[in-house]
């Protein structure tokens, strides 16, 4: 809403600069987002009468004016406008001036002819485009041919002013008129308020004689006022009037049209202005569409009506989408005689399904959806009478046809001073409140212990106590209120145990080197196929958007890792080959029995390239075994011991061999794997790549177990090497059991320190070296004790995988 | 034999100032006292003495051992001396050498400045709430008093999956289950971080962002304890220093309703490009409980108040870190990230 502080002032008193007046309404509750000076920088623009307009000699598409200015000798300026005619009036810009955008006017010579001045055009001068009549819009701006030349153009189309822009919210549809923003800087300055003239003198037969309202859907059309306007003149508004509708935003057009919109901004009340010979027998008749109905409307395209649309109609059908569009047959042309002027009451949820639905949001249907003020439909009404006699536009028939099925009674809503002392926590006078009240029109009786408050016609958005105490809080000043802190019963804020789990979770695997990320939970199906997803996986059927922006935001995730492939893939294209990347995020799965899909949390990593070097330490690829060390860690930090990795086969995402499966609890809880190659060539990452995905929920589930000391140990442990040559394809799990299985009572640990693949072997062999920790908890070991079980120990491997011993 | 052993003792003293290593001061003392060395094999010739004459030259040789011992030791000791200031002198790193390199990632900035904003509220006594992302049309709108067709869902562009399955627009659904869930019991004291979703993508709106959904229900709660907790919130949030400032708004499950206005954290409140000059930055939207909400939730209005805020993540990230571009968060480019 833009609100011109020159039209304000018509009906309110202003004693406060704009700066300060602005500051008053953003902080009472209408966000004044920009405050705005049309004129500022516009200097030595003056209006001017052309005299003569000759060819230029050098340039076909050039003219030259003789203009007038009032003082000293005719100017020659060279113009390249085409609609400017001897006798019109046009701003311009003198030798020196400054126009809209800084451009600054020079004395110059136009293909050798000299030009002393420039005429402007409503751009050049700040005005939009769409405010310009359409002659207008891309030439240059006429004025009114009576204006004497030599006036300062600023005055003469309204440029010395200040326009707010208004930010509205949502319930203040009575805001979006000039008088409703009067009684709030009214009721803020503690000035009073002054309303339009509404006084007129009416002729001829009265309106209801030769006027019939029908309303057939009361629930749709609360109240539906016509005036009739006779002897129409057709003809453009007045100066000051286009000055006030252009600085609304609103572009004039002709004097009935002008008043309807004038109104409008005024009052907020939209009002449609039919030509009354256009309509069949005088009669409006208020009701939905029917079935296969169209209208033509007033931009000349044919509307498809349907049948939850409200409408207009005469007997012969649809006239107008009600307050919505007018339609093209029964507009007010230049031939009009006479008007039929609607100011109507329309439901507002209706009015926002049908401009929706028809695509059409205009200012009337703006005001329409938040509820114009069904008391003021008739004021409105006359407000536009009185202007037609101003404007000597026509005259007025007496009374109006007013259909007004919504008539209520005002809505009575109590305060209690007690009441608004808990909400707000501080202590506002009753009389302060009441005072508040009564300035922004509300009508306060004193009720004993409570306010009984009648609420106006304009405040449909206040029925409850809170809605008053929240007027009462926004005028005495939100920032007058102080700042405590809840009192009452203690509260623990805590983390619950799977909370604190997240932010380990995060912790641990950032320390580990890995990135976080945070990807978009919708993806596009296709990212699927990327990923090598089998085509008959289950997280083949995603939950789709109805609505989505594009296809590859149309589903919602079944997978985070396609997410954090994209993301290394996007790194790598940017020169960054080497990254290691985590998240943390929920998948969405579609339920069977619940309306709402499930949500399951879930951890994923990807890596490409390897991990960071220095001038003293190689990066270490990131492969298989870095992310399996990743996910020991991990697990060993959130306190899981009890799971095996085993080998993972058919899921196409990962390398046939160098992937496992994460088991713990007897399921299956995660995968850590390398990329099968097909992939990395999908997200053209050259380098190899590794990833895992674990379920967040069973991984908190398992987590946690609580950690209890063990005593130091109080003798010397004894460490023994053992190294052995096996067929490559022996787990060195399996070893590791029969090592633990034939090493006596006192081995403690085996670990695993080399494994050779090489010339020293033989062809299909490897050889692995353990290293084993045997130790007593009640004395120092001796090496006798330990002789025995290591030979045991190479016994068994040699019978179990023909293992020989390595020296 | 004296004349031997003097002769010797001066010899292996010679040797001994000559001698240039450890090594050689070794082969000195095997040469004249080892067990095949000189000293030995005058001792041998003792035999020859007369007995009268051996204590004498006993007590001779003795007096040479400890001598050539003594020094030798003292050599020892100097040579060691030297080699090792020699050593240190020739270990010189280049200290301006970088540092080894460690592998340490980082969190996101987004779950960083989310976990910041939980700490601070649990400190308050709020404990932290959750909820679907896919959400029902009855707890997104319905359930916070917006009904169909009301205007204010214009605010919020919705994706839909079925007529009544949406993406949450805002994560104050979470007040609605949390006071489901508890009612009739008090005190309620919620935070709710998340994501929610909105049908708008260009260069100041995310498809997907993130908010933190605050709640308190109680007998006596009022709008100046929420003054006072998002005072404290932000004071710690943006410094000591930073003021703020409650405009009325609007919101359908609030009443009275505000928007949050902190001092700019670029100039402190004197005006910058960065608050567009007039000093202060909005940061929320918050206020009292609707009474509406509070009823359809299992509380009696007439009893209870409660006070509901909602900020964006994404907002306080970019003012706390400078960030002048949404699109960065979602890019998870790791020059960005690597930032924090």
């Amino acid at each position: 809403m833009r609100v011109s502080l020159k039209w304000l002032r018509e009906y309110v008193d202003i004693n406060v600069p704009a700066r300060e007046l602005a500051e008053l309404l953003t902080l009472a509750g209408l966000a004044v987002e920009g405050v705005r000076n049309p004129g500022e920088g516009i200097d030595r623009v003056c209006t001017g009468k052309i005299l003569g307009i000759e060819p230029h000699p050098n340039a076909d598409k050039l003219f030259i004016c003789r203009v007038t200015v009032g003082s000293g000798d005719d100017l020659q300026i060279v113009t390249g406008a085409t609609n400017v005619k001897p006798g019109h009036v046009v701003p311009v810009a003198l030798e020196g001036a400054r126009l809209a955008g800084g451009l600054v006017i020079k004395k110059a010579r136009l293909r050798g002819v000299e030009s002393r001045g420039m005429l402007c055009s409503g751009q050049e001068l700040g005005l939009d485009a769409g405010v310009m009549p359409p002659d207008q819009a891309h030439g240059i701006m006429l004025l009114d041919p009576d204006l004497p030349p030599g006036l300062d153009v600023k005055e003469v189309i309204g440029l010395n002013d200040t326009i707010f822009e208004l930010d509205l919210t949502p319930n203040r549809g009575d805001c979006m008129s000039m008088v409703g923003v009067a009684r709030e800087v009214a009721a803020l300055l503690g000035q009073k308020m002054r309303l339009p003239e509404t006084r007129l003198a009416e002729t001829g037969p009265g309106a209801g004689d030769e006027v019939r309202v029908e309303i057939e859907d009361p629930g749709l059309c609360g109240r539906y006022v016509a005036r009739l306007f006779r002897n129409i003149k057709i003809g453009p508004s007045p100066r000051w009037m286009q000055e006030r509708l252009r600085a609304a935003g609103v572009r004039p057009i002709s004097n009935i049209v002008d008043i309807t919109n004038y109104v409008m901004m005024e009052l907020g009340q939209p009002l449609h202005a039919f030509d009354y010979d256009t309509l069949k027998d005088g009669r409006i008749i208020v009701r939905r569409a029917r079935k296969g109905e169209v209208l033509v409307s007033l931009d000349g395209n044919e509307r498809k009506l349907a049948e939850d649309m409200l409408v207009i109609a005469d007997p012969g059908g649809p006239v107008a989408v009600a307050g919505v569009m007018g339609g093209l047959a029964t507009e007010v042309t230049k031939n009009t005689t006479t008007v039929l002027l609607e100011s109507a009451f329309f439901n507002p949820i209706s009015i926002r399904r049908t401009s929706r639905a028809l695509g059409l949001r205009s200012e009337s249907s703006s005001r329409f959806e938040k509820g114009v003020d069904i008391t003021g439909c008739r004021r409105a009404a006359d407000r536009a009478a009185r202007l037609l006699l101003d404007l000597a536009a026509g005259v007025v028939a007496p009374g109006a046809a007013d259909n007004y099925p919504g008539r209520a009674a005002p809505r009575t809503v109590i305060l209690r001073p007690e009441r608004l002392e808990h909400v707000l926590g501080v202590s506002v006078p009753p009389e302060e409140a009441a005072g508040i009240l009564r300035r922004l029109e509300f009508q306060v009786k004193d009720g004993g212990r409570k306010l009984l408050v009648t609420v106006p016609g304009h405040r449909a958005d206040v029925s409850l106590e809170e809605d008053l105490i929240e007027e009462v809080a926004r005028v005495y000043g939100y920032n007058r209120i102080p700042y405590t802190l809840p009192c009452g019963a203690t509260t623990r804020g805590t983390r619950t145990p799977r909370q604190a789990l997240e932010w380990t979770v995060r912790d641990c695997l950032a320390a580990l080197g890995l990135y976080e990320v945070v990807t978009y939970s919708f993806t596009s199906p296709a990212y699927l196929d990327k990923a090598g997803v089998p085509q008959d996986s289950p997280l083949r059927i995603p939950v789709r958007l109805q609505n989505p922006l594009s296809e590859d935001q149309s589903v919602m995730r079944t997978m985070l890792l396609p997410g954090l492939l994209e993301v290394l893939s996007r790194n790598a294209s940017r020169r960054v080959a080497d990254l290691a990347v985590f998240e943390l995020g929920k998948i969405f799965l579609p339920s069977r029995s619940e309306p709402l899909p499930v949500e399951k949390p879930v951890l994923a990593a990807a890596a490409a390239g390897k991990s960071p070097a220095g001038w003293n330490r190689p990066g270490q690829p990131y492969d298989y075994y870095y992310f399996k060390g990743v996910l020991e860690t991990l697990f060993d930090r959130v306190s899981i011991g009890d799971y095996t990795l085993e080998r993972k086969t058919g899921n196409g995402l990962f390398h046939p061999g160098k992937a496992a499966r994460v088991i713990a609890g007897g399921t299956e809880i995660g995968v850590v794997g390398e990329l099968h190659p097909d992939v990395l060539e999908n997200y053209d990452l050259a380098e190899g790549a590794v990833a895992m995905e674990v379920d967040f929920g069973a991984l908190a589930d398992l987590a946690g177990q609580p950690r209890k000391y063990r005593p130091l140990p109080r003798y010397p442990g004894m460490e023994r090497d053992l190294a052995v040559v096996v067929g490559r394809n022996v787990p060195a799990r399996d070893i590791i059991g029969v090592i633990r299985k034939f090493g006596g009572p006192y081995l403690r640990e085996v670990r695993l320190f080399d494994v050779y693949r090489g010339k020293q072997v033989r062809e299909g062999r490897q050889s692995m070296a353990f290293s084993l920790s045997f130790r007593a908890d009640d004395r120092t070991l001796t090496d006798e004790e330990i002789s025995g079980h290591m030979a045991a120990v190479a016994e068994a491997l040699a019978g179990e995988f023909g293992a020989e011993l390595r020296s | 034999m004296e004349r031997k052993l003097l002769e010797m003792q001066a010899r292996a003293l010679a040797d001994l100032e000559g001698a240039g290593s450890l090594d050689e001061l070794n082969e000195i003392r095997v040469r004249y006292l080892g067990k095949k060395g000189e000293l030995t094999g005058v001792l041998r010739g003792m035999a020859a003495l007369k007995a009268e004459e051996r204590p004498r030259v006993g007590q001779i040789a003795n007096q040479v051992r400890d001598k050539i011992e003594d020094r030798l030791n003292e050599r020892t000791a100097q040579l060691k001396d030297v080699i090792r200031r020699e050593r240190l002198a020739a270990e010189i790193l280049d200290i301006t050498l970088p540092g080894t390199v460690f592998n340490v990632g980082r969190l996101h900035p987004l779950t960083a400045v989310t976990r910041q904003i939980e700490d601070i509220f649990l400190g308050l006594g709020f404990s932290i709430a959750e909820g679907p992302e896919v959400e029902l049309d009855y707890y997104n709108f319905e359930a916070l008093n917006l009904p169909k067709d009301h205007p204010a869902r214009d605010m919020q562009d919705t994706f839909f999956i079925t007529q009544e399955v949406l993406l949450r627009t805002h994560t104050s659904p979470v007040q609605v289950r949390t006071m489901e869930r508890t009612a009739p019991a008090l005190p309620v004291k919620i935070i709710a971080p998340g994501k929610v979703y909105r049908r708008d993508d260009d260069a100041t709106h995310s498809p997907m962002f993130h908010q933190v959904e605050g709640l308190a229900v109680d007998r006596r709660i009022t709008m100046a304890d929420l003054r006072g907790v998002l005072q404290v919130f932000a004071q710690q949030m943006f410094g000591p220093e930073t003021r703020t400032r409650f405009r009325p708004s609007y919101f359908p499950f609030t009443e009275p309703s505000a928007e949050v206005d902190i001092s700019c954290v670029m100039c402190g409140g004197r005006g910058c490009r960065v608050c567009s000059h007039t000093g202060w930055l909005e940061i929320l939207g918050c206020g009292m409980v609707h009474p509406r909400v509070l009823e359809m939730s299992g509380y009696d209005s007439g009893e209870v108040t409660g006070f509901a805020f909602g900020m964006g993540v994404e907002r306080v990230a970019m003012l706390k870190y400078g960030i002048d571009d949404l699109r960065l968060f979602f890019d998870n480019d790791i020059r960005f990230l690597a930032q924090f």
